[in-house]
């Protein structure tokens, strides 16, 4: 199977992946980041979602888990890391170990 | 622990010992799945963690440099520049296996024309061009990142999915199958007993 990828994002930021070959989906707020997710998700195999899209729509991204494909993950946006990658993370280690073998910071 | 609901007959004692021993084995299985599956997700978040803290790092700044780009070039400009991609990307998207979990793997064919850039170099200022040489280069560890991240969320959904079962194996089932073999026995035992002593008086 060959896989497209996507990204979600908002307009300006986007627009460099564009020229990498990556199909762009523009979206202003959270749900219509959510609507574009949706959109992208019947024929990509790869969506990238910026940080800021992606946490109000948490639940709905779960969704995604169930199933190899499409890979939904976030990335930071064009302000940088705000660490809630890492809290995705933290969350799916102590789910499954129950320690904190990464960040020992608590 | 509350006991099962059934007749205390051989037949029934025979039945629990089968149940109980293929609840131990179950669970010794099912262990060991567990402690092997924990292994390989630890493998899979050190990497994860290493892949994300490179991209996050990277894109940002890929991100903010062609955000400077934009800003120097009137919109329409960018637009027009950008409306065509000149790389042909394509993943190639099979599955893979951890510990049975189906996960995603894929590899990337990137197909560039003469300089990968979409537009003319009039166009547009030199900062866009080092971003899209920088976003470029960076898809491969992102479609990595992509692919192990998703790895390990499947993952530690199925360990937690499998630490349940164990448990409700260790604490739930074997106790009560146990339980339930001794009651049979004893009910068993009573009646043997119950049948000799009537023998002896009766004689």
């Amino acid at each position: 199977m060959t896989g497209k990828m996507a990204i979600v994002g908002d307009g300006d930021s986007i627009m460099v992946f564009r020229a990498a070959g990556v199909d762009t989906f523009a979206a202003e707020d959270a749900k219509s980041a959510r609507e574009a997710v949706r959109r992208a998700a019947k024929d990509h195999g790869i969506i990238f979602v910026t940080e800021e899209f992606y946490k109000p729509n948490e639940e709905f991204m779960k969704r995604f888990d169930e199933e190899p494909y499409p890979v939904v993950i976030s990335i930071p946006s064009k302000s940088g890391s705000s660490g809630y990658s890492d809290a995705l993370l933290k969350n799916a280690m102590e789910k499954a170990l129950g320690v904190d073998i990464l960040f020992h910071n608590d | 622990m509350a006991r099962l609901n059934v007749n205390p007959t051989r037949m029934e004692l025979k039945k629990l010992k089968t149940r109980l021993s293929t609840a131990v084995r179950g669970h010794k299985l099912l262990k060991d799945k567990s402690d092997e599956m924990i292994r390989q997700f630890s493998i899979l978040l050190k990497e994860n963690k290493r892949l994300r803290d490179e991209v996050e790092k990277e894109l940002a700044e890929t991100l903010r440099q062609f955000s400077v780009a934009r800003s120097v070039t009137p919109s329409y400009t960018a637009e027009a520049a950008f409306a065509l991609p000149s790389v042909a990307l394509s993943a190639e998207c099979t599955t893979g296996s951890i510990m049975g979990v189906e996960v995603p793997k894929i590899s990337l064919n990137q197909t560039k024309n003469s300089d990968g850039l979409p537009y003319a170099y009039s166009e547009i200022t030199s900062e866009a061009d080092y971003s899209v040489a920088r976003a470029s280069a960076l898809l491969p560890k992102m479609v990595e990142l992509a692919q192990t991240e998703k790895a390990v969320r499947m993952l530690a959904d199925e360990i937690e999915r499998n630490k349940r079962r164990v448990n409700a194996l260790e604490y739930v089932m074997i106790p009560q199958l146990e339980e339930t073999i001794k009651y049979v026995r004893n009910k068993l035992d009573e009646n043997e007993r119950a049948s000799l002593v009537r023998l002896m008086k009766v004689k």
